[in-house]
């Protein structure tokens, strides 16, 4: 197990390094620069010269990105070309609002997803069925603004209930220790701050869980219903198992396997950053900032964050490997 | 191996929670969160760059530093006219290149130290002797496009500075000399970039050492955390991590007290997430409101404010794009052709008007009698003909993804324009463009655009400002090289008088109405909103909206 780790975790290196490669080159190749989104419609020719030469951005390709590996080794990522801030303190500063919002969405998700996709294959051809399928079909067709709108329209701006925008009120003026809102709450006994932070939570995390509840329904249903027909599962009932047993043991287990491969890859992919979902509900994620520094042509922003999401994603992604070992047993991790 | 039990699992997170229950110190104040009634939570649509206003020149940053900062002059409330700001007056000397401003006395900076004429050249000497970094464009954006250079310019391409010398006469005396007479002065003072900041705080948190390097430019602790003005609120917190600024009434304040005790700026980009957050109660105001939600806002009760139009819409027109274009008579024709009146009244918010200057008519030296177009598409294709351009095709560039407070919806602008256009016989080629950074840089350094169109919005209330911007040197969006115009405007510049330079400015808009290097489209009212409770804020043409008046009605 130690061992495929450490192989999982050097496989980074050469992806990260093709992955830095063609973002270089894709991001130098966008037309414009920064210097333009810097200056806005008060540059003059002169002074956008002077932004690119002091960003080295006149200098050959290949010179630019030999300084940002020789910078990358020591972990220096650099500094936005926009806010003037480090781009480890912007990240530091804006990933654990989108890490809250993934699990919050991740959480809807596999607390419905599951129970209502086993309860749909149970229940094969009923209602339940059929409005679960459907269902699941409008949770991924439905565009994730729209429903963000929906939401506030009538949660927020009609009856009040749950806040529009942001991580928390700004009113309560709580503490800041890991920007964890809800575990900064708890580890200052700031109860309100973390119900709070818990409650700006809510809307978000509906309108992103979505599309992966709708995933999880189908893929858990499918799964159920393959394992359903197999032959140990008839075994298992004919042996005189209870009915509850079979089901946690045998069918829950073994439909397992393809529900969790799924919920890695929504993960990675959540935790990315919810570009529409952050700037919808304002907010402080690295999805909006991302967004933002594409228009911006912020060059070490899009660098930097890019190649973190990547680590992140790779780890879930090794996370859910291990997973599998615990789930089924018969699998072994060399 | 057994399935995990949910009991464990459970049991892990009540443990894990009460593992970090109180185990960091809450630093928050008693007593905060306190009376709602204290506190404005003001939607922007962008976090600020930066608290020292001397390096900011975006929308965000200025709006946090007209708060916590004062400038010499400023502004009067709701115009844009010079009023007295921490100077009680000033005037220049005969030749018009010294000017003695008399400070205000009795007035502290928000770390206690004394504001005199000594912290006024503190500050003028620091942004003066700027040295390295600190001289880039995107650092010091203002003070370049205000002076030109610095004491020792590290750049061939930075003119020499406009600024000579401040002289501390007394301790409420103080002299600052130019090198030339410049339409700027006193005017441009107003702007937040020269907000003077207490020398002590400059000196302790290091404020002029932009360090890092060319490409990473790192700005000091000062700029980052701790402006200190002498304004009537202070700041207080940012918290990126929420998006939210706070700034905190002060209460050692030598004028009128703020009346609320906590303004909170908080960064919604999306419009319709800010005009649901303020309907949902998350906050009590918001600016950048949308030409379409005017109206509506309006109904539901909300007090929507209209600034007097500081802005200007304008096509502008490339000569060296299509030869055919630096025919004046082509250009006339275009100008006939546009029907403006009808883009007004369909597309822009209400308030707009049609545009016969380069500039708003809220600014001195605004000319009515000027050459006017008013749309005669007949009159259009006869000048057309007579200039042997019936066939002319032109490449209409417009940027897409952006609102700015003169364009509302550029995409609309752009078909009712290129209908007229085409309505004349003129072959439209339309080129849309992503805003930042495509489409300023094909229109403002390209050579390829015939036709485009954009806008200004302006900084302080002096015409040179916007006329001075456009047409005073040879500029790729333009195109021309018109040497009697730049001297007519080097001459308007230099003329220290204020009255005199007003009638130059007159003469100088109808030149450009007869040369027509371009069509005036429009000026445009943006609007900001407040909540149905709140009351004292004056909207103003240059932004300058001031909280400290701001309170809820009981």
């Amino acid at each position: 197990m130690f061992r495929f780790i450490v192989r999982r975790l050097l496989q980074l290196i050469p992806t990260l390094f093709g992955l830095s490669v063609l973002l270089f080159i894709w991001l130098h190749r966008l037309p414009g620069g920064p210097e333009t989104a810097i200056l806005g419609e008060r540059g003059t020719p002169e002074m956008r010269a002077q932004i690119r030469r002091n960003l080295g951005l006149d200098e050959p390709i290949l010179v630019q990105y030999a300084r940002f590996l020789r910078r990358l080794i020591k972990l220096d990522l650099g500094t936005s070309t926009s806010t003037k801030r480090a781009v480890t303190t912007e990240f530091l500063e804006r990933f654990p609002g989108t890490v809250e919002l993934t699990l919050m969405a991740m959480i809807i998700a596999i607390g419905i997803g599951i129970p209502l996709g086993y309860l749909a294959a149970r229940r094969r051809g009923r209602l339940l069925d059929h409005a679960s399928v459907g269902g699941s079909l409008i949770g991924i067709c439905i565009p994730v603004f729209f429903l963000a709108y929906v939401l506030k329209a009538i949660f927020s701006e009609h009856f009040h209930w749950f806040p529009s925008s942001g991580r928390q009120d700004p009113t309560l003026g709580a503490t800041r220790v890991t920007n964890f809102f809800l575990l900064d709450g708890l580890m200052t006994r700031e109860w309100d701050a973390a119900a709070d932070a818990l409650w700006h939570l809510v809307l978000p995390g509906i309108a992103l869980a979505s599309i992966p509840l709708a995933i999880i329904v189908r893929i858990t249903r499918a799964s159920v219903l393959e394992v359903l027909g197999e032959d140990f599962v008839r075994t298992a009932e004919a042996k005189g198992l209870t009915e509850n047993t079979v089901r946690r043991r045998h069918v829950l287990r073994n439909a397992m396997l393809p529900v969790a491969t799924s919920i890695g890859l929504l993960t990675g992919g959540l935790l990315s950053g919810a570009v529409l979902t952050e700037t919808v509900f304002a907010f402080s994620g690295i999805g909006a900032f991302v967004a933002e520094a594409i228009g911006q042509r912020d060059y070490p922003v899009l660098m930097g964050f890019i190649m973190i999401i990547a680590v992140v994603y790779v780890l879930v992604n090794l996370i859910v490997d291990l997973s599998y070992s615990v789930i089924d047993p018969r699998v072994r991790v060399r | 191996m057994r399935a995990p039990r949910p009991k464990a699992a459970v049991a892990a997170v009540a443990v894990a929670a009460l593992a970090v229950a109180g185990c960091a110190e809450s630093d928050r104040d008693s007593g905060s969160g306190g009376s709602k009634k204290d506190t404005l939570v003001f939607g922007v649509a962008g976090d600020p760059k930066v608290l020292d206003p001397s390096f900011a020149s975006d929308g965000e940053s200025l709006r946090v530093a007209r708060q916590v900062f004062e400038t010499l002059v400023r502004p009067e409330e709701g115009g844009t006219k010079v009023t007295p700001g921490l100077a009680e007056s000033w005037t220049p000397d005969s030749t018009g290149t010294v000017w003695t401003f008399k400070l205000r006395s009795g007035v502290k900076f928000h770390d206690g130290a004394e504001f005199n004429a000594e912290a006024v050249c503190k500050n003028f000497d620091r942004w003066f002797n700027a040295k390295g970094l600190m001289q880039s464009p995107d650092v010091t954006a203002y003070w370049q496009d205000v002076m030109g250079g610095f004491a020792k310019n590290e750049s061939a391409d930075l003119p020499p500075s406009l600024f000579k010398s401040c002289t501390a006469k007394d301790a409420t005396t103080v002299d600052l000399a130019f090198t030339r007479v410049s339409s700027k002065i006193p005017a441009a003072l107003m702007l937040p970039s020269f907000s003077i900041h207490s020398p002590k705080a400059l000196e302790q948190y290091d404020a002029s050492n932009v360090g890092g390097t060319a490409e990473d430019i790192k700005y000091p602790a000062y700029a980052l955390e701790h402006p200190t003005g002498t304004g009537p609120f202070k700041f207080k917190a940012w918290d990126v991590a929420n998006k939210t600024l706070t700034i905190e009434r002060n209460d050692d304040y030598y004028g009128d007290k703020a009346k609320l005790k906590t303004i909170i700026f908080k960064t919604i980009s999306d419009e319709n997430a800010r005009k649901q957050a303020l309907r949902s109660g998350d906050i009590q105001g918001y600016d950048l409101v949308g030409p379409a939600d005017v109206e509506p806002l309006k109904n539901e009760g909300f007090n929507v404010l209209t600034r007097p139009a500081f802005n200007i819409l304008y096509l502008a027109i490339n000569q060296k794009g299509n030869p055919k274009l630096a025919d004046v008579k082509v250009r006339q024709a275009i100008a006939y052709a546009l029907n403006r009146q009808a883009l007004v009244d369909s597309k822009l918010p209400p308030g707009a008007k049609v545009a016969v200057n380069f500039m708003p008519d809220t600014v001195e030296g605004w000319n009515g009698d000027v050459t006017k177009y008013d749309y005669n598409p007949e009159k259009a294709k006869q000048l057309l003909a007579e200039a042997g351009a019936s066939n002319l095709t032109l490449r209409f560039h417009y940027p897409t993804e952006v609102t700015r407070p003169y364009m509302p919806n550029p995409k609309d602008i752009f078909e009712l324009l290129s209908a007229d256009l085409q309505a004349v016989g003129i072959k439209v080629q339309a080129i849309p463009l992503k805003w930042s950074p495509d489409y300023l840089n094909a229109t403002t350094s390209g050579s390829a655009h015939d036709v485009h169109f954009l806008g200004w919005t302006g900084d302080y209330g002096d015409g040179y400002n916007f006329i001075g911007t456009f047409f005073d040197r040879v500029k790729p969006e333009w195109g021309f090289n018109n040497p009697e115009l730049f001297a007519q405007f080097k001459d308007a510049d230099t003329t220290a008088d204020a009255a005199a330079r007003t009638e130059k400015y007159k003469a100088l808009n109808k030149a450009i109405m007869d040369f027509m290097p371009g069509v005036p489209i429009s000026h445009s009212p943006p609007a900001i909103v407040f909540g149905k409770d709140v009351t004292g804020i004056k909207a103003s043409p240059l932004t300058d909206e001031r909280y400290a008046t701001a309170e809820f009605k009981s």
